[in-house]
């Protein structure tokens, strides 16, 4: 057997060679090209398409590999050498068209020519998110910007629960919950990350139960208690990426939404009635906030819950399940997200209606001069309606 | 002749009707017609958000917002509602 060095040698002098753009052209074709480096060189990079058999394997691997002997192959390592042999090698077994890519992977790079990172996901998470990473503007680089995201919901309940589900479900890293409530045989109808068996039991924990046994990727922080002036920047000081409204009550909206401008941070709104919801995105600095859109909650009376007037259990499902749309678009950086714009969603109807939403230069809280820069008491501002 | 969809909060003053016809050449004649026909909506009208053809009239002339004939008006109240 030759030694490397003399196979070196050879390779240099019997192997065609191809330049970098000359070996470009033939990449849409049915041209093979053969990465022969080492798997961690490969890991960090290699053309598009490429066959990997590193060098010391070529000659074992490469009949089963390419069995069509008039093959158009081009070779390539890092700077040459390697694949210099390699290419020797397949020579002495009958390949007759293999060609040594000058400069190699290194020169490619540098050239700005076409290159992609392979897998690094592990196997598991590659097959549980493979329905993501087949759609172009997710992809690896998409499930792991999710796998990173920070996403914080505001109630565990009819909202949050499809929301939760549908983020936990598409790998969202870190989801944190905010709800002092408890599991009540009455939410079973629409509260779907609960269960029968859970009533009695803390909402926090129920959905963790939930969320972490749907994928336990993602990790659930929870916050048992209810949102106030006197906790929020503690908790939205943990830094989240989104906040997922859906609060039960006029005060915490208003409240959400001086902190999330406050804070900076984006909030996708649902908010649902009887057979109608209503979702937009919040987002500080690029369009209005929740008092540009209201400024003022209406009278008690003419504002009533889902605890006073219903609610039909699937609305939730539809709202809260835009509600993660939404936040994943955001996560991801793709799409339009509705900001600027609020949808309508009318069950008896079955409508979907969009309307404009625009900044108020004079919003208290987002406007050009702001008049209210801390927090109040909510409470009372709803009730002075 | 407009049309004017009619909130959930707001459909106990319209028979339970989704949709309501209304005459006016403007947002206020609109709403005023309405409220003749349906009394019980005195009062309450202002505290919803009104649209023409999806945008904010308080974006456009207010309550003098030109409404034309076939123009659909929405009116929003705030819902809190997250089904808690």
């Amino acid at each position: 057997m030759a030694s490397y060095g003399e196979l070196l040698q050879q390779g240099a002098g019997s192997v065609p060679t191809i330049g970098l753009e000359d070996a470009r052209t033939l990449m849409d074709g049915d041209a093979v090209f053969l990465d022969v480096r080492e798997p961690a060189e490969w890991d960090l990079g290699h053309v598009p398409n490429a066959l990997h058999i590193p060098r010391a394997q070529v000659a074992g691997k490469i009949q089963q590999a390419i069995p069509d002997k008039s093959t158009r192959v081009v070779v390539y390592c890092a700077r040459g050498s390697r694949s210099a042999v390699a290419g020797a090698e397949m020579r002495a077994l009958g390949y007759e068209h293999v060609e040594n890519l000058i400069d190699g992977f290194n020169g490619w790079e540098q050239r700005g020519l076409p290159t992609i990172v392979p897998s690094t996901l592990p196997e598991a998470q590659r097959r549980r998110y493979s329905r993501h990473m087949l759609i172009p503007e997710v992809g690896e680089a998409g499930q792991r910007k999710l796998l990173a995201s920070r996403v914080l919901l505001i109630g565990a309940g009819g909202l949050g629960s499809p929301a939760s589900l549908y983020l936990a479900a598409a790998g969202v890293g870190t989801l944190g919950i905010v709800d002092d409530d408890v599991v009540d045989e009455s939410n079973l109808q629409r509260q779907i990350a609960h269960s029968t068996q859970r009533v009695g039991e803390a909402k926090v924990d129920s959905a963790r139960e939930t969320l972490t046994a749907l994928n336990p990727d993602v990790d659930v922080k929870t916050f048992q208690e209810r949102l106030s002036s006197e906790n929020i920047d503690r908790i939205l000081g943990e830094g989240w990426d989104v906040i997922v409204d859906g609060a039960d009550n006029f005060p915490t909206r208003y409240l959400v939404n001086d902190a999330s401008v406050w804070h900076g941070i984006p909030v996708v709104h649902g908010s649902i009635y009887r057979f109608e919801g209503q979702v937009t995105v919040f987002s500080p600095g690029e369009g209005p906030c929740y008092r540009c859109l209201f400024p003022a909650p209406p009278p008690p009376e003419l504002a009533p819950s889902c605890a006073e007037g219903g609610v039909l259990g699937v609305l939730p499902g539809v709202i809260g399940s835009l509600q993660a749309n939404e936040t994943i678009k955001l996560a991801l950086g793709i799409g339009d997200p509705l900001i600027g714009r609020l949808m309508l969603f009318d069950a008896l109807g079955a409508t979907f209606t969009e309307v404009a939403l625009r900044r108020d230069p004079n919003c208290p809280v987002c406007g050009e001069h702001p008049t209210i820069t801390e927090y109040i008491d909510y409470v009372e501002f709803c009730a002075a309606r | 002749m407009s049309v004017v969809r009619i909130p959930p909060t707001l459909r106990v003053d319209t028979n339970g009707e989704r949709e309501v016809i209304a005459e006016g050449e403007n947002v206020r004649e609109l709403l005023d017609d309405l409220t003749t026909r349906f009394p019980t909506l005195h009062g309450k009208l202002e505290y919803a958000n009104v649209y023409v053809g999806g945008e904010d009239i308080r974006t456009r002339d207010g309550y003098e917002t030109e409404v034309s004939d076939g123009d659909t008006v929405i009116l929003l109240p705030a819902m809190a509602g997250g089904a808690g």
